[in-house]
């Protein structure tokens, strides 16, 4: 059963943290990976939220082929008009460190981005265990 | 008229039984689950100067807008309870069963008052059920506000008891963080930094995120803030406290640090003092009471 959860807030933020930290745990994450998937869902959360207008992230257990996470963000926000551009270090268009979206990525084995310019965006991570 | 002859008639129901209706109303509340929160006196004389205010307002006020001037006097007094009932811990069931319980007995006494006038009764049981309907929104309106209060209020006092600024020897400062760093926290910790640093004119200032979860750019954009600020003021940062598996993920988020960092305080803490030409040194005869022992400041 995937958990939804609204990103609406920035104590929502903190809310997709924690239940991602308490999947993680359930699956027998070791401490680094819990750290990785915990910090990309973060970074996601927070760009759902400061870039998407709020959205909403599903966060599924998974077993096969093994044990692991994935996590979809999606917003209905303006979209990214250059996903390339935006995957790269330190480019932002908010006052960020513009690190977040290429450093999720660096952080899970797995990461899919689609994003339709005025319809929103949907990211999918992966961290296997 | 129809609404004159029912509230006349109303607060004429209720002036007439009114000893009856509180008894009665008393022994719901009390059945509904004895509690020790609030004594037996004072739910009773809570409860019979509401019935009292209840009735007033029912003669006076229009029934149909408990919004009008006629049930200010209700309207605060149900204010005032709602809100100790908050405060008390009562939940908001217990808190809605004060003015709901009411019902019972008052509809009890429109249908011994009007006997077999069918329409009567029902014209009276519908006036008077959405006059407490409205008070008991009322209830919940105040109950809900005085909690957010209370969380706001609680709120604000953890961001600032949570940042203390302290201080380890002349000149070197520690700032101990734990949990989230949002904006709305670092504002508060840079400020009370900043300001210790003037204080005890501090050279360096110690930084110690090991109570910090999750260390993702906005945390580390938050952290390089506040160093180039205490910077600026004339002192050195040094972050302590970095966990391995934090140290690992914010090589891969390509997160630097442009800082002195330790692994854990007594590291900091003694490059602070190297820094300032200090050195801890073991004395030659351990002193009996033990443990101010040197090379662990941190157990000072």
């Amino acid at each position: 059963m995937p958990d939804k959860l609204p990103i609406r807030a920035g104590d929502d933020v903190v809310r997709v943290r924690q239940q991602v930290r308490a999947r993680a745990v359930e699956i027998g994450f070791s401490l680094v990976d819990q750290t990785k998937i915990i910090t990309a869902a973060s970074e996601l959360a927070r760009n759902t939220l400061d870039y998407g207008g709020g959205g909403e992230a599903t966060i599924d257990v998974l077993a096969v082929p093994k044990p692991g996470l994935r996590i979809t963000f999606e917003d209905q926000g303006p979209g990214i008009p250059d996903v390339d551009t935006a995957l790269k270090d330190g480019f932002t268009t908010g006052n960020g460190l513009g690190l977040g979206l290429g450093g999720a990525r660096r952080l899970v084995n797995d990461f899919a981005i689609t994003s339709k310019l005025g319809q929103g965006t949907q990211v999918i991570i992966t961290r296997w265990k | 008229m129809a609404s004159k002859s029912e509230k006349s008639r109303l607060s004429d129901i209720i002036g007439t039984h009114e000893a009856d209706i509180l008894a009665e109303w008393l022994r719901l509340l009390l059945a509904s689950g004895g509690d020790t929160r609030i004594s037996r006196g004072q739910l009773e004389s809570q409860c019979r100067e509401f019935l009292a205010a209840l009735r007033e307002a029912t003669s006076a006020g229009n029934i149909a807008d408990t919004m009008t001037p006629g049930f200010e006097r209700l309207r605060t007094m149900l204010g005032d309870i709602s809100r100790s009932r908050a405060t008390q811990g009562f939940s908001p069931a217990e808190t809605a069963t004060f003015i709901f319980s009411l019902k019972e007995p008052l509809f009890a006494r429109i249908r011994a008052t009007h006997g077999k006038d069918g329409e009567a009764i029902a014209d009276d049981t519908w006036t008077l059920s959405q006059l407490i309907d409205r008070l008991g929104l009322h209830t919940m309106d105040v109950y809900q506000r005085s909690r957010e209060e209370v969380i706001a209020r609680q709120h604000e006092e953890i961001a600032e008891l949570s940042t203390p600024v302290v201080k380890l020897w002349d000149g070197i400062l520690a700032l101990p963080l734990i949990g989230t760093l949002d904006s709305a926290r670092t504002q508060v910790v840079m400020e009370n930094l900043l300001q210790s640093i003037v204080d005890h004119s501090a050279e360096i200032a110690i930084i110690d995120i090991t109570g910090v979860p999750t260390v993702d750019t906005v945390v580390a954009q938050h952290l390089l803030k506040t160093v180039a600020a205490a910077r600026l003021m004339g002192a050195d940062c040094i972050v302590s406290g970095i966990r391995p598996q934090i140290a690992q993920t914010m090589v891969h988020l390509g997160v630097e640090l442009t800082v002195v960092s330790k692994a854990n305080l007594a590291d900091a803490f003694a490059v602070a003092l190297s820094r300032t030409g200090r050195f801890v040194a073991k004395s030659k005869a351990p002193t009996s009471t033990g443990t101010m022992t040197a090379r662990r400041p941190a157990t000072l």
